[in-house]
């Protein structure tokens, strides 16, 4: 038996799920093949330089410049190639470019916080942006969420389909942030990106790496022909 | 880095910068034999609507075939300030037997992982007597897996909570 990774739907910490939770069972559905296949989204939303966040066409955003990269694998190991993933995050300062988003630090002219790209053969992906800053929301006095960056992934299957949160190594806001503490405790450091030496460019930017790994059970690949 | 599946977390509610996709709503062009649009609101608890959602869907061409080449099979669409979604597409056919349907995702701020339902036609009565996946939920619930005709296309309202909860599923 596995224990499930994901958090409860109703975690009363996090306000917002109180009435947005079903309260009534799922209902056990046995895959059928419209849930083992998935759309095959690929280049076509991608647009050249969506990969990197830090750069428009006019100018460099502000902040630590990055490069967060990682492989997508499924549940059995195997990578998950030439599959869509979308990011968006904060600027530097911890403001989104969103009209519901009034939270008084400045916004950059140079960035936008969308991201997108899509896995090599081998289920690798690479952004180049800005670190996201912590910012202050309303769930509870003097909340602030930890630095993160949201990531939606597709897998080759409708079951593998996953949005989540990359945070940052050894974020003192961890233990206040009752997002990231929605899930059991075992799974948490799966959120939580590495500093990788390895990916950092000398004198330009720091490396990160984010590994995910999708559950959820795919049919066998399928030719389009 | 554990080992393991990573766990979902909410999209928030700055989901649109990351998720919005201007071809998202159409699956179909507008010319397309058939084409029809899926719509509906979806709503909390307290009966509000969800300025801060998003819907997925995922189907068979009308054939029930997937991965048709030319047919993306697939919708994305954000919804509006009153809840509001609308997808473009293709009653699909049937798929092993069942009747046809669609697999429908709902991410929203609030939501801490996907919620996953399926989208049933209510004048499909026939195959959906003999749907195995509709014959698993209760009779009383049945109705919130179907869409209705109407001037627009077909209405299909989500209800995350309370009287009338959809029906959701686990895969
Ligand atoms: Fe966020």
């Amino acid at each position: 038996m596995t224990t499930s990774p994901h958090p409860p739907l109703l975690s009363p910490g996090y306000r917002s799920t109180v009435l947005r939770a079903p309260r009534q069972q799922p209902i056990l559905l046995a895959p059928s093949l419209s849930e083992l296949t998935g759309p095959v989204l690929g280049e076509g939303p991608v647009v050249a330089g969506d990969a990197d966040l830090s750069v428009d066409g006019s100018g460099e955003a502000q902040g630590q410049r990055i490069v967060v990269h990682g492989q997508v694998r499924d549940a059995g190991g195997r990578p998950v190639a030439d599959q869509l993933v979308e990011v968006w995050q904060a600027n530097a300062a911890g403001r989104y470019l969103h009209k519901w988003d009034r939270h008084d630090a400045p916004l950059d002219p140079h960035f936008t916080g969308l991201g997108r790209t899509v896995t090599d053969g081998q289920g690798h992906y690479r952004f180049v942006t800005v670190k996201p800053g912590a910012y202050p929301w309303g769930n509870h006095p003097n909340a602030w969420r930890p630095a993160h960056i949201h990531f939606s992934l597709f897998g080759r299957a409708f079951t593998q389909r996953l949005v989540t949160q990359m945070y940052f190594p050894d974020d003192p806001l961890f233990a206040y942030d009752p997002i990231y503490n929605s899930v059991p405790e075992f799974a948490r450091d799966r959120l939580v990106s590495q500093f990788d030496l390895s990916a950092t460019v000398e004198s330009w930017a720091l490396g990160y790496r984010f590994d995910i790994v999708l559950s959820g059970n795919s049919a066998t690949p399928m030719e389009t022909s | 880095m554990s080992a393991g599946p990573t766990p979902s977390q909410t999209v928030g509610p700055y989901l649109s910068i990351g998720l919005t996709w201007a071809e998202g709503p159409y699956v179909v062009a507008e010319d397309a034999p058939g084409a029809v649009w899926l719509h509906g609101r979806i709503r909390d608890g307290a009966g509000e609507p969800l300025p801060d959602a998003l819907v997925e869907t995922w189907q068979a061409d009308p054939q029930g075939r997937f991965h048709t080449p030319g047919f993306r099979g697939f919708g994305r669409c954000g919804t509006d300030d009153d809840g509001r979604w609308a997808i473009r597409t293709v009653k699909p056919g049937p798929v092993e037997g069942q009747a046809p349907h669609l697999v429908v995702s709902v991410f929203a701020r609030g939501l801490l992982h996907r919620v996953v339902t399926r989208l049933y036609f209510a004048d499909e009565a026939e195959a959906n007597g003999g749907d195995k996946v509709l014959a698993t939920v209760p009779p009383e619930r049945r109705h919130t897996l179907l869409a209705e005709r109407d001037d627009e296309g077909y209405r299909f309202d989500i209800r995350l909570q309370g009287d009338d909860e959809t029906v959701f599923f686990d895969l």
